[in-house]
């Protein structure tokens, strides 16, 4: 059975460990280069999920690190990625941000895609009832972030294509296509800019949130 | 021969309680595979129940009962060491029987 | 069921408000949920793991009685709360899963690579899922207790740790994502929060298990395969050391927790 990484990594002298039976503790930054080969050795192709997808940004490596430090990320450090990342927002290229509510529910509650058993032709959906309640009617939503519920109306949207819902309708849309301009380790996909949803799929989903006739807003 | 049920029997006052797992596949013959073919039907259809040799439960299934089914009755009239035996035939004609001691 | 099906449907359609509506599913759920309780298919794959374990199989014709999973060859019981451990005969960390396939090979002559490349719920590695089933279950009730007294499981500590928290696939998912805290569900199921120990039963005191909607006995290797599979992530091979680690971090931060495998899940 083949040796372990672990077994073979600390048989390399990084550290001399003698006869005594007392735990040994490495530096931070030794246990950090362990664990990317431990990674390298153990993670495999499957289906359309490649290794590569582990390849770490500048963002999730140093939101992984305040984690594990326990510690929240540095306000600079987390000011440069929100710059960086809203550099990515690429906005609806016809100007138009709204589309069909109809759709945004369908695509809300689409979970598929991206994972080893779907393949290029399946449909992506935009998992957001894992995450969040959206209309009134549907029970079955996640709590792992806020709820949308009302979201258009609390937020005072009458009319998305008026100039006072400008900020508004930019914000939401710039949320959903990379949400870590706005928060730098947030938990939210990063819909856009990962190609989770394209530029159709998200002008349904902001109907969703912010047409008025949409059912989150009555 | 299908692998063996998990049948277990107590009694409680004039009441025997008799708890019955099935190790069947139960596919209703609706289902479809990746490819889109049909899977055939392969369910228990008749399941018996005897208490010292005298049936207390007779029941009918369908392809509607899930995989591995379970099923729970109370019978009157059986005490500790009698043997309950459990049999069930399928759709295609296998069968099982297992037996328990009441407890 | 049906009346709580009927209940729901009345409370809905009188408008009494998502609160009250979601409220009367999540009782429901807990009901049907206790009522799956009695008569755990799991022990149908407990029995099989039992004639597995007993009987001489293999190209060396030998049974696994003599397999020690920890506690010496052929100890069962407590076995299982013990790992993943530290073994100086293959000098890995091992979990229950893949130290039965060690023994599988060492014992009985099997060969370990094939059966780790066997699919889940196919030949051989349908018989370890059995096998892991039936040890589990001979711990069943007996609290969480790593040893977690050597170098070795120490640093597979740290290393789980850092995967824990590792970002990455095409959400930017990471374990903590969805187990980092505590109080939170994905739709309507309850997430626990395994930086810690969750309690009793919950997490990884809870498996292997069986799981109602597909009708499978899942150990840890698989709950580790398919949490990859739904973060987007690259396939982690099975008994690899990600998988291990990880293994290490929960059972270490449970500890004292009761196993109540084998357990079911809807």
């Amino acid at each position: 059975m083949q040796k372990s990484t672990i077994a073979t990594l600390l048989a390399a002298p990084v550290l001399v460990l003698g006869l005594s039976a007392c735990v040994s503790s490495l530096p931070s930054a030794e246990y950090d280069r362990i664990t990317a080969e431990v990674v390298k050795a153990s993670f495999q192709d499957k289906g359309i999920a490649k290794v590569d997808r582990l390849v770490q940004d500048d963002a999730n490596r140093e939101c992984a690190a305040a984690d594990v430090a326990g510690k929240p990320i540095d306000e600079k450090v987390a000011k440069a990625i929100e710059e960086a990342e809203m550099k990515t927002v690429k906005w609806p290229s016809d100007g138009k941000f709204l589309g069909d509510w109809k759709e945004g529910e369908k695509i809300a509650q689409s979970g598929r895609g991206l994972t080893w058993t779907d393949n290029e032709k399946t449909v992506n959906g935009g998992n957001c009832y894992n995450c969040h309640q959206i209309t009134k009617e549907e029970i079955s939503f996640g709590t792992l972030g806020p709820s949308l519920y009302n979201y258009g109306k609390l937020r005072g949207v009458s009319d998305p294509n008026s100039p006072a819902s400008k900020a508004i309708v930019e914000y939401t849309w710039g949320k959903m296509w990379n949400s870590r301009a706005y928060n730098a380790c947030s938990q939210m996909p990063r819909a856009g800019h990962k190609g989770i949803l394209n530029e159709q799929q998200l002008k349904h989903v902001m109907a969703l949130l912010l047409d008025p006739n949409s059912p989150v807003n009555k | 021969m299908a692998d063996p049920m998990r049948i277990r029997a107590a009694v409680a006052g004039d009441e025997v309680t008799v708890r019955v797992l099935m190790s069947h596949p139960m596919e209703p013959g609706t289902r479809k595979d990746a490819s889109g073919n049909t899977i055939p039907a392969h369910f228990i259809q008749d399941v018996e129940a005897t208490h010292n040799g005298k049936s207390v439960l007779k029941a009918m299934f369908s392809g509607s009962v899930s995989q591995n089914p379970f099923l729970s009755f109370k019978f009157k009239g059986g005490a500790k060491g009698d043997k309950v035996a459990v049999k069930w035939v399928d759709n295609k004609g296998d069968t099982r029987t297992d037996e328990a001691t009441i407890a | 069921m049906k009346r709580h099906v009927l209940a729901l449907a009345a409370l809905t359609a009188l408008g009494q408000g998502a609160a009250w509506a979601q409220d009367a599913a999540a009782e429901g759920i807990a009901k049907y949920r206790e009522m799956l309780q009695d008569g755990n298919p799991a022990e149908l794959f407990e029995m099989k793991g039992e004639e597995l374990w007993k009987q001489k199989r293999g190209p060396k014709n030998v049974s696994l009685e003599q397999c020690d999973l920890g506690k010496g060859p052929g100890v069962l019981k407590g076995a299982f709360v013990e790992l993943p451990r530290f073994f100086k005969d293959t000098g890995r960390v091992q979990d229950m899963e893949s130290r039965l396939v060690t023994c599988m090979e060492t014992l009985q002559g099997f060969n370990a690579a094939e059966i780790m490349k066997t699919p889940f719920g196919k030949g051989e590695m349908a018989n370890l899922t059995a096998l892991a089933t039936y040890v589990a279950t001979q711990s069943k009730g007996m609290r969480f207790a790593l040893p977690y007294n050597t170098t070795e499981e120490k640093t597979m500590y740290e290393v789980g740790k850092r995967l824990f928290y590792m970002r990455g696939g095409t959400h930017d998912f990471s374990c903590a994502s969805c187990h980092g805290q505590e109080g939170k569900r994905i739709r309507l199921q309850d997430l626990p929060d395994l930086t810690k120990n969750p309690g009793d039963g919950i997490g990884f005191a809870a498996w292997p298990a069986y799981r109602v909607s597909n009708s499978q006995m899942w150990g840890m290797q698989l709950r580790l395969n398919d949490c990859y599979r739904q973060q987007r992530f690259p396939e982690p091979k099975f008994g690899s050391d990600v998988t291990i680690a990880l293994a290490v971090y929960m059972g270490v931060n449970a500890k004292g927790a009761e196993s109540i495998v084998p357990s079911i899940k809807r």
